[in-house]
């Protein structure tokens, strides 16, 4: 590595790395269940685990933007890859750097940021998912300690986990706790998954898991309001340049092989229905990549509105690679459902992150209610 | 504009209501009246921290402190009073 990281330069590394040790693999790694240990500490070794986080706790201190832009090279190349920025560096990391204690800070963060230790964010469980403030996984305070007990599923990496940031309830509280996995907690992991097969998603089971107060994460009741909303939003600006990840990579799959392939002795490039899959998709990207800049200039501004711009940009950056993924296969073809060409696990991703870090549906609340607010004239009358 | 007066506008702009003529005194429990969404307790607690450059400690994420402009303003003013000591 440089000893100058640079925002561009490290964008740039990122880039080369996936090239190199992630896309020449990446069908390998959803055949074998999974993304290895060894990649994630690569990615550590280059400063991408810690990226975001400032460098007193083993970070590159690089800006939202940079952030964003970084998480998409590794998003282009595969999407379990990326999840562990999503998951591990922003849900788990960049919860910790906003809600932890000194203490929690400069243990975890710098074990995050060197890949030495895998953090999960344990949220759903069967029953629970959009309403997050509803899980069962449960707890009890003793004296100085608490044990959880409970079920969650769906837990991203959550097979490989060293520790996890549990959300858990207590009568009305609901709480966070990083909890180090120990001989309590079991993982089983979850086959037959649409997508995100590489990401080692997994349920885990909490029996009696004892953890010290120290570890109670922000502090007691404040897991639904505080921690979970803040762990999302991170997630949500990740996803929002994960699905621009996606998109580009569809665009750029139909570019080349619409100049490639030859149909009717002419190239398929030259048939209208044809551009105005390109054209569409070319257009729309612009347009994603628009929304994930201006939310990232928000969220390096700390403007107030910076929260509802990163819902808007992941609502529409996964709609767009839906639906560019699904362009894409069509353009290919037969070879578009073949797993020897990108489009098929696109199109297969694609749609997981319009289901993860708040559902479509669940985001549209959120946007109608900001739009209702914000586009109302009659105060200008 | 004074505390009071920051804090206000930010609840304004954040009210999901609907009615024209909504209105709401310092004491009132802005959570109580069910004003506000899922996500403003978070977004409450940003602005706070970033408008009066002040950190607030987890021990001080407690609802009454953030529950009217009243109990806003009374913990902004003692932050900042900590800050000049
Ligand atoms: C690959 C993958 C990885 C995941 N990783 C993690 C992880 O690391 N940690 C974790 O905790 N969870 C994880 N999840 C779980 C994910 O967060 C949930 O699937 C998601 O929150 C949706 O919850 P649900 O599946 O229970 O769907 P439900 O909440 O049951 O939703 C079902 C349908 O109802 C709609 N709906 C629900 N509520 C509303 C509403 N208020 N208004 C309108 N429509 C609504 C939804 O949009 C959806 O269409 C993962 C899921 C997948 C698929």
């Amino acid at each position: 590595m440089n000893n100058i990281v640079t925002p561009a330069s490290i964008i740039e590394e990122a880039r080369l790395f996936a090239k190199e040790h992630i896309r020449p693999y990446t069908t390998r790694f959803e055949e074998n269940n999974g993304i290895p240990r060894s990649l994630i500490n690569k990615m550590g070794e280059h400063g991408f685990l810690g990226a975001v986080f400032p460098p007193l706790y083993g970070g590159l201190g690089l800006d939202p933007i940079a952030y964003g832009q970084m998480t998409e090279e590794i998003g282009k190349a595969c999407c379990s890859t990326r999840s562990v920025l999503t998951v591990h560096t922003s849900l788990v990391g960049q919860t910790i750097l906003r809600f932890g204690t000194e203490e929690q800070r400069s243990y975890w963060l710098p074990l995050i940021a060197s890949g030495k230790k895998i953090g999960a964010f344990a949220l759903s469980e069967a029953e629970t998912g959009s309403d997050a403030g509803s899980v069962k996984t449960s707890y009890i305070n003793h004296e100085d300690e608490y044990a959880i007990t409970g079920r969650k599923k769906w837990i991203s990496l959550g097979h490989i986990a060293d520790f996890f940031i549990v959300i858990a309830s207590c009568k009305e509280k609901v709480t966070a706790f990083i909890v180090e996995r120990d001989e309590t907690v079991t993982s089983t992991p979850m086959q037959g998954l649409l997508a995100n097969r590489a990401g080692h998603v997994a349920e885990i089971t909490f029996n009696n898991t004892r953890i010290p107060a120290a570890n109670i994460l922000g502090k007691e009741g404040i897991g639904l309001s505080h921690i979970i909303n803040t762990a999302m939003d991170y997630g949500r600006y990740s996803i929002a340049w994960a699905g621009l990840a996606i998109a580009q990579e569809a665009l750029e799959s139909m570019a080349t092989y619409a100049r490639q392939r030859t149909q009717f002795g002419q190239k398929i490039y030259k048939f209208q229905s044809i551009q105005q899959m390109i054209s569409q998709a070319v257009v729309n990207v612009h347009a994603a990549r628009c929304l994930c800049l201006k939310a990232g200039q928000m969220r390096s501004e700390n403007h107030p509105d910076a929260v509802v711009e990163t819902i808007v940009a992941k609502y529409h950056t996964s709609k767009t690679a839906m639906q560019i993924a699904t362009d894409a296969v069509q353009l290919h073809g037969g070879n578009g459902c073949y797993n020897m060409y990108v489009p098929e696990r696109l199109f297969r991703e694609a749609k997981i992150l319009e289901i993860i870090e708040g559902s479509s549906q669940v985001l549209q609340g959120i946007i109608s209610e900001f739009g209702l607010k914000k586009y109302y004239t009659k105060a200008h009358e | 504009m004074n505390i009071a007066g920051k804090i206000r506008e930010f609840i304004q702009e954040n009210l999901v209501v609907w009615e024209d003529d909504i209105s709401f005194s310092d004491t009132d429990n802005i959570f109580q009246l069910g004003f506000v969404n899922s996500l403003f307790a978070m977004k409450l607690l940003n602005f706070v921290e970033i408008e009066f450059d002040i950190k607030i400690e987890n021990n001080e994420i407690e609802l009454v402190n953030f529950s009217s402009v009243a109990n806003m303003e009374r913990l902004v003013k003692s932050k900042l009073m900590q800050a000049h000591e």
